[in-house]
């Protein structure tokens, strides 16, 4: 077990700070927590250790009503009610109407799974104090049937957060932690490259100037990310747009061609448009 | 040695649990291959740090510790007294800490566990480990002196790890103790969503209660939960003084953004302490006044009051009639104060000073103490710590 290591895939660039946190984690086989930007990859994360460690991926994504339980099991009492005005056999093997969450179906896995717990902060303050049992021993009881289920093999459990709430400490504690930085152009160049692998040199350069210019400006919104920068590299591809549409002379007097892609939000476009006419005034 | 690095840690304010550094040593203990000192520091940052707005001073603890790097880890752990060590221990513990500590069997218990868990570092180390290594030619012991025994990773592009990562203190600008600023006003801005999205009364929660009604074999079971939205109102005062102008625009910029979320918002001036009259237009605000007894019969009791200034003045300001430097007050800015927090027992003060000045500046002081110590400093953990304090 000990020799397994998650290096990245063909589609996943992983940074090493990353990796390391992500191997201590599935060595130990206690649940790694992934933060950062939106759009900075943590997602796709659990899928790309699933693929690179050739393991099943179980995803439980939570919302703002996501209960702790629903990962475990849910008693379907409304079915069971609507059978028995019904008169339907089923409705005297409670078992009928336990229905199984991620969390067991990853116990029930015959190798060691993956199970992602996709933005854990949407849910209430006390879903993950509510996990923390499972979470310790990887067992848990079903109290309509009388049984305990227990993790065949410990999953390795990756959960993420953007941060909208912080997670009580007796939870945290029991993690590993990264925080995923947003990329530098080095590490973006390889991440682009893992999708885009015969994109020119002089397009990605020009772009990433462009992108990297964008997001320094001050007081936007949202500042274009990972994610974004990858669907303009397909549109500006697909369009066939010259890198000279993208160079420097010109980045600050006009808006990047198809910026549609980088920014989403109709308030930053003003905002970039109005730097961009006090630039061509001032002939900068 | 690592204890040492643990208890500096909690002395630099990131405060490490027992569990956490054992942990640590569990992972070290597992990899038979060595650790370069940078897959070290990831390994602890991911063991230890558990919020990136502590990164920046956990490199900065890293570093000084790996600084001296050769006599610390010529040093014997076990060596320390263990009277010192105990005493620095128990000085640092939480009550939570001591509970674990007591539920892992008591101190001689634990502290046995570590020594012995050093020992077999110690033990692994004579046995050709590389990653306690003492001598010039592990990664350690050569930090700093030879920067090739920094074993780099296979891949990737070299250059980008010439420089000691926790030296670039690329974290910076996550930590949450600095000053409120356009740079952390996104965060700030997420917390204050989040307690008005929070502080809230409660309202029906049908589906739970139609399921559990169906549990209940029909028989009604009302459930309910905190209203989701608009719930908390809002009395803002902003000290609109010269030196405040700063401080005043990049909080109505905060609360303005945030203004969807309260159910009202109300703001209103003042200079540099409360009086019988405040203002909505710093332009006119000798002209149009509001009387503040006004504003206290108009806004309700649940109104939460958020009052944002430096408080610093002259003491005379706020204790003497005819104290105030811009007009006449018929009653001290004082009793003015009182009458406000009567009237708003949910009350907080954000104040841009640094903390460490707060002690040294008499009116600070007062004004503090006239807050009943529910001043918060203009940070994201000040705005955070006093949004508790609202709740
Ligand atoms: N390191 C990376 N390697 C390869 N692709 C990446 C990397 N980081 C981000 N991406 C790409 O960026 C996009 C967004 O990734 P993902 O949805 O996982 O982000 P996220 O952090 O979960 O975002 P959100 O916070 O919005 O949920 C995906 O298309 C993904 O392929
Ligand atoms: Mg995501």
């Amino acid at each position: 077990m000990t020799d397994l290591r998650f290096t990245g895939t063909d589609r996943y660039v992983a940074t090493e700070d990353l990796m390391t946190a992500v191997n201590a984690a599935v060595t130990l086989g206690r649940p790694i927590l992934i933060k950062g930007e939106p759009g900075t990859g943590k997602t796709q994360l659990a899928e790309e250790i699933a693929r690179g460690l050739e393991r099943p991926l179980l995803q439980w994504h939570v919302k703002s009503t996501t209960k702790a339980q629903q990962g475990l099991y849910e008693y379907d009492a409304v079915a069971r009610l609507r059978d028995s005005q019904l008169g339907d056999e089923r409705v005297h093997d409670i078992a009928n109407y336990i229905v199984k969450g991620p969390m067991w179906e990853a116990f029930e896995q015959e190798i060691q799974p993956v199970l992602l717990i996709d933005e854990i902060d949407k849910a209430d303050i006390e879903f993950p104090n509510d996990l923390l049992r499972e979470l310790d021993r990887m067992e848990f009881y079903v109290y309509e049937t009388h049984q305990t289920v227990v993790a065949k093999h410990r999953p390795i459990i990756v959960i993420t957060s953007n941060n909208e709430k912080e997670l009580p400490d007796a939870f945290l504690r029991r993690c590993f932690f990264h925080y995923i930085r947003f990329p530098d152009a080095d590490t973006m160049r390889d991440i682009v490259d893992v999708h885009y692998p015969n994109l020119k040199k002089e397009l990605l350069n020009e772009a990433l100037h462009a992108f990297y210019d964008l997001r320094e400006v001050p007081g936007l919104k949202k500042k274009p990310s990972t994610s974004e920068l990858l669907d303009w590299l397909k549109l500006l591809l697909a369009e066939d747009v010259p890198p000279e549409a993208l160079s420097g002379d010109d980045r600050r007097k006009t808006l990047p061609p198809l910026h549609g892609a980088l920014l989403k939000n109709e308030q930053d476009v003003h905002l970039f448009e109005r730097l961009i006419f006090l630039n061509q005034r001032d002939g900068r | 040695m690592l204890i040492q690095f643990f208890f500096m840690l909690r002395e630099g304010g990131i405060k490490v649990s027992i569990t956490e550094f054992l942990t640590l040593l569990e992972v070290l203990e597992k990899r038979i291959a060595g650790y370069s000192v940078e897959e070290f520091y990831y390994l602890a940052r991911a063991c230890l740090v558990k919020n990136e707005a502590l990164f920046d001073r956990f490199d900065r603890v890293f570093s000084a510790h790996f600084k001296g790097i050769q006599e610390l880890f010529g040093d014997d752990a076990a060596e320390i007294p263990e009277e010192w060590l105990r005493r620095n221990f128990e000085r640092l513990m939480s009550d939570e800490d001591k509970a674990l500590i007591e539920s892992l069997g008591g101190w001689e218990k634990l502290m046995e566990t570590l020594r012995k868990r050093l020992e077999e570092q110690e033990g692994r180390h004579e046995g050709g480990s590389k990653w306690i290594g003492t001598g010039g030619t592990s990664p350690f012991g050569a930090y700093g002196y030879n920067p090739e025994g920094i074993r780099i990773g296979q891949e990737g592009s070299r250059h980008r790890r010439a420089v000691k990562v926790w030296d670039k203190r690329e974290f910076r600008n996550l930590d949450d103790s600095v000053e409120l600023g356009t740079r952390n006003l996104k965060v700030a801005l997420r917390r204050l969503r989040r307690f008005a999205r929070e502080g809230a009364a409660d309202e029906l929660d049908l589906p739970d209660t139609i399921e559990s009604t169906a549990r209940n074999a029909g028989l009604l079971d009302i459930k309910m939960v905190p209203e989701r939205h608009n719930a908390v109102k809002v009395l803002l005062f902003l000290d609109a003084g010269g030196s405040m102008d700063d401080h005043v625009r990049v909080c109505e910029e905060l609360f303005s953004a945030a203004r969807g979320e309260f159910k009202h918002l109300e703001y209103f001036y003042f200079h540099n302490c409360v009086y019988e009259g405040v203002w909505k237009d710093n332009q006119r605000r000798h002209s149009d006044r509001t009387p503040l007894m006004d504003v206290l019969h108009k806004y309700s009791a649940d109104y939460k009051l958020i009052l944002v200034g430096d408080a610093t003045m002259s003491p005379y300001e706020i204790h003497y009639p005819g104290g105030s430097v811009e007009h006449w007050n018929e009653e001290a800015g004082a009793t003015w104060m009182k009458r406000l927090l009567l009237t708003y027992p949910k009350a907080i003060w954000l104040n841009p000073e640094p903390v460490n000045r707060w002690e040294y500046t008499a009116s600070i002081k007062m004004m503090a103490e006239l807050m009943e110590e529910r001043m918060y400093p203009l940070t994201v953990r000040g705005l955070e710590e006093g949004m508790r304090a609202l709740g």
